[in-house]
C-alpha cells in the first residue's frame, strides 16, 4: 500500500465529481466552533472513549520509543516493565555503527528527493497541459491517467524488473528512482487544482503576448503553492515508506533503503534483537511523526484534494 | 488590427495552423510524462498480461528468444496450487474482514469527533491519524513484538485475568492479528473521509428530525447513513484496494506462516518472483489485478450513475 502507483487511489473519479470539501481548510474552523446542542451529560463517556482509543493508537508508538532505549535482556524481561530501568544508547549506536543505517537513511532521502521532485515537475506540467490547454488526444491522456491512478506496484514489478535488468540498472539509484517519477495521481491532483485557478488570467497573459511556457512559469506556478505543497508530502511521504520496488531491485546492502533494510535485519540474524529492532524502527517512523505533527493540516488536505492517503 | 474582414478559407487555414501549434505545444508540456509513462507503467502493464502467457523465468533474461508462449498454462496450474488458492483465501478474509471493521471504527470516531465533543478535536485527530503516515515495515516490527506471547497486548490482558494467545505463531490468530494491525493503520484515512462526508450531511434534516422526536439512533439511521452512501461506498473501495495488496505485514510478521494461514497474493507473487518463475509470478499478480480493476469498476460504475 505504501507504493506510489498502488495507493488506494480510486479516488479518481471521486474527487472530480463530487469534490470531496477540503476537510483541512474547512474542517478545523467550523470545528472551533462549539456545536449548538448537545451540552448535555452524555459528553464526558464520548471524551473517555475517544481518549482510550487514542491511547490504543499512540501506544505502538511509546512502545517503540521505549523500547529503543532498553536493553535486549531488558525487553525480554518478564512481567514487562513500562520505563526503560536503566536507558541506553546503545542500540542507536549499533544501528550507526554495527549495521550501516547512516547509510540507509542516506540512500532513502536521495531516492524520496528525486522521486520528489520528478512528480512535482512533471505532474505540473501534464497537469497544465490537461487543465488549461486544447489539443488533440487531450481526453485519451486523461483517460488513461485515470484508468492507471490504481494500478498496484505488485502487478508491475515483474516486468518492471525485467525491463531494469536489461537496461542494466538492477541495485543503482536510476534503478529505484525512474519508475517512481511520474504518478497519475500526482498528475490527477495538479490537474484538478489548476482547473480551479480562473482562465482570465492566462487570456491576459496571452494578449499580453507571453509563450504557454511564460504563462506556466510565470503565472500559473505561482498560483500552485497549495497543490505543490500537497504533493510535496504525498510523494515523499510515499517514496519513505516505499517497500516492494525498493526490496525487489536493491539487491546488495549499500542500496538498500530504510524499510528494506529494516525488514531484512527484522527477518534475518538480529530478528531477536529487540532494542535494535525498536531502535531502527524509530529512525524510519519519527522524522515522519514530528513533520506530521508540525504540518498535519496540509497532510488532511491530500486526502482531501485527492480522496486518498 | 485591421479592419478587412479575412477571407474564410484563410481564417479556416489560419486556425487550422493554430491549433496544430497549440496540440504541439500542448503534448511538449507532456512530453516527459508521457515517455516515463509508457515505459514504466503502460509498458509493464501490457507486459506483465503479455509474461503471464509465457514460461519465461530467470534463466531466459540472458537469451528471450528461449520463450514459449504457453496460453492459459500459467493460469491452471496456479488454481491447481493449493498454496496460491490459500493466498486468495486469505487475502478474501482479510479483505471482507478488515475492510468492514476499519469502517465501522472510523465512522464512530468520525460521528463522535464531529457531533460528541467540541474539545481537544485537532488532538484527537492527531493521533487517530498518525498511524497512517508511518511506514508499514516499521510499525510492523513493533507490533510484532507487541504481540509476542510475553508482549504488550498479553500483558495488558493479563490485568483482567485474561491469558492471551501467542498471537503469531497460532493458525488461528495469526490472521487476525494482521487484520488487528491493518484496522489500526488505516482508520485515520477514514475518518478524515467520513469527517468530510459528514460535513455534507445537511444539518436541516437533523433538526426536522429532532423536532419530529426522532433519536439519535432513528437520526442516524434514516439521515446519517444515507446521506454518507458514496462517501461509504469510495471508502469501502479504496480500503478494499489496499487491503487487497496486504505484503509488508505478512512479509514482517510472519511469513505467511504458520503453515501458510497469513500467505497473502501478493506475497505469493513475490516468492515465485523470488524462486525466478516470472511468468508464474507475472500471472498470480494479475489476477489480484483482475480483483482489483473490479472493485474499481463497482465505484465508476456508482458514481458515473450519481451524477
Amino acid at each position: 500500500m505504501t507504493q506510489l502507483t498502488d495507493p488506494p487511489a480510486a479516488a479518481g473519479a471521486a474527487a472530480e465529481a463530487s469534490v470531496v470539501p477540503p476537510v483541512g481548510a474547512a474542517a478545523p474552523r467550523t470545528s472551533e466552533r462549539p456545536p449548538r446542542r448537545r451540552r448535555g451529560p452524555r459528553r464526558w463517556w464520548l471524551y473517555l472513549v475517544l481518549a482510550a482509543g487514542l491511547v490504543a493508537m499512540v501506544m505502538p508508538f511509546v512502545w517503540m520509543i521505549l523500547g529503543s532505549f532498553k536493553t535486549n535482556a531488558e525487553i525480554r524481561q518478564h512481567p514487562t516493565n513500562f520505563w526503560p530501568i536503566d536507558p541506553t544508547l546503545d542500540n542507536y549506536a549499533q544501528l550507526f555503527g554495527r549495521l550501516d543505517f547512516a547509510n540507509y537513511f542516506a540512500n532513502s532521502l536521495i531516492v524520496a528527493f528525486f522521486v520528489t521532485a520528478g512528480n512535482i515537475v512533471f505532474s505540473s506540467m501534464v497537469g497544465y497541459a490537461l487543465a488549461k490547454l486544447e489539443f488533440r488526444g487531450k481526453r485519451l491522456l486523461f483517460g488513461l491517467v485515470l484508468a492507471t491512478l490504481m494500478v498496484p506496484g505488485v502487478v508491475t514489478f515483474v516486468p518492471l524488473f525485467v525491463l531494469t535488468a536489461n537496461l542494466g540498472l538492477v541495485n543503482s539509484y536510476p534503478g529505484l528512482i525512474l519508475p517512481f517519477l511520474i504518478t497519475p495521481l500526482g498528475v490527477f491532483l495538479m490537474r484538478q487544482f489548476m482547473l480551479s485557478l480562473p482562465d482570465e488570467l492566462i487570456e491576459a497573459a496571452r494578449i499580453d503576448g507571453a509563450s504557454e511556457w511564460r504563462i506556466f512559469l510565470r503565472v500559473i506556478m505561482p498560483l500552485c503553492g497549495p497543490a505543490v505543497a500537497t504533493l510535496t508530502i504525498l510523494t515523499f511521504l510515499a517514496s519513505w515508506n516505499n517497500f516492494l520496488w525498493p526490496l525487489v531491485v536493491a539487491t546488495s546492502e549499500d542500496k538498500y533503503t530504510l524499510p528494506v533494510a529494516l525488514a531484512l535485519y527484522s527477518v534475518g540474524q538480529n530478528a531477536a534483537q529487540y532494542g535494535l529492532m525498536m531502535a531502527g524502527a524509530v529512525v524510519v517512523v519519527v522524522p515522519v511523526l514530528a513533520v506530521f505533527v508540525v504540518l498535519q493540516r496540509y497532510f488532511v488536505q491530500g486526502i482531501a484534494l485527492t480522496g486518498i492517503k | 488590427m485591421t479592419a478587412l474582414p479575412t477571407p474564410a478559407p484563410a481564417r479556416a487555414r489560419a486556425a487550422r495552423r493554430r491549433s496544430r501549434r497549440a496540440t504541439l505545444v500542448a503534448w511538449g508540456f507532456a512530453a516527459p510524462f508521457v515517455v516515463l509513462f509508457l515505459v514504466f507503467m503502460a509498458g509493464p502493464i501490457v507486459a506483465s498480461l503479455g509474461m503471464s502467457f509465457t514460461d519465461l523465468t530467470t534463466r531466459d533474461l540472458q537469451t528471450p528468444f528461449n520463450v514459449n508462449l504457453v496460453g492459459l498454462d500459467n493460469y491452471l496450474r496456479l488454481f491447481e496450487d493449493p498454496r496460491f488458492v490459500r493466498s486468495l483465501l486469505n487475502t478474501g478474509i482479510f479483505v471482507l474482514v478488515g475492510v468492514p471493521v476499519t469502517m465501522a471504527l472510523a465512522l464512530a470516531v468520525a460521528l463522535a469527533l464531529n457531533t460528541g465533543i467540541a474539545k481537544f478535536r485537532t488532538v484527537f485527530r492527531v493521533g487517530y491519524y498518525a498511524p497512517v503516515v508511518t511506514s508499514i515495515v516499521a510499525i510492523a516490527i513493533v507490533w510484532r513484538f507487541i504481540l509476542q506471547p510475553d508482549g504488550l497486548l498479553n500483558a495488558f490482558l493479563g490485568w483482567f485475568g485474561i491469558e492471551g494467545p501467542n498471537w503469531l505463531q497460532s493458525t488461528s490468530w495469526a490472521l487476525p492479528s494482521l487484520i488487528m494491525m491493518a484496522v489500526w493503520r488505516n482508520i485515520g484515512t477514514l475518518m478524515v473521509i467520513f469527517l468530510a462526508g459528514l460535513q455534507g450531511v445537511p444539518k436541516e434534516h437533523h433538526e426536522a428530525a429532532m423536532v419530529d422526536g426522532a433519536n439519535a439512533w432513528q437520526r442516524f439511521g434514516s439521515i446519517t447513513l444515507p446521506a454518507l452512501r458514496p462517501t461509504l461506498l469510495f471508502a469501502a473501495v479504496i480500503t478494499g484496494i489496499g487491503f487487497l495488496q496486504f505484503f509488508e505485514e505478512p512479509f514482517v510478521m510472519t511469513r505467511g506462516g504458520p503453515l501458510d494461514s497469513t500467505l497473502s497474493t501478493a506475497m505469493y507473487t513475490y516468492q515465485q518472483f523470488g524462486f525466478g518463475n516470472y511468468s508464474y509470478a507475472s500471472a498470480a499478480s494479475y489476477v489480484l489485478f483482475l480483483a482489483i480493476v473490479a472493485l474499481s469498476l463497482i465505484q465508476f460504475r456508482f458514481l458515473g450513475r450519481k451524477d
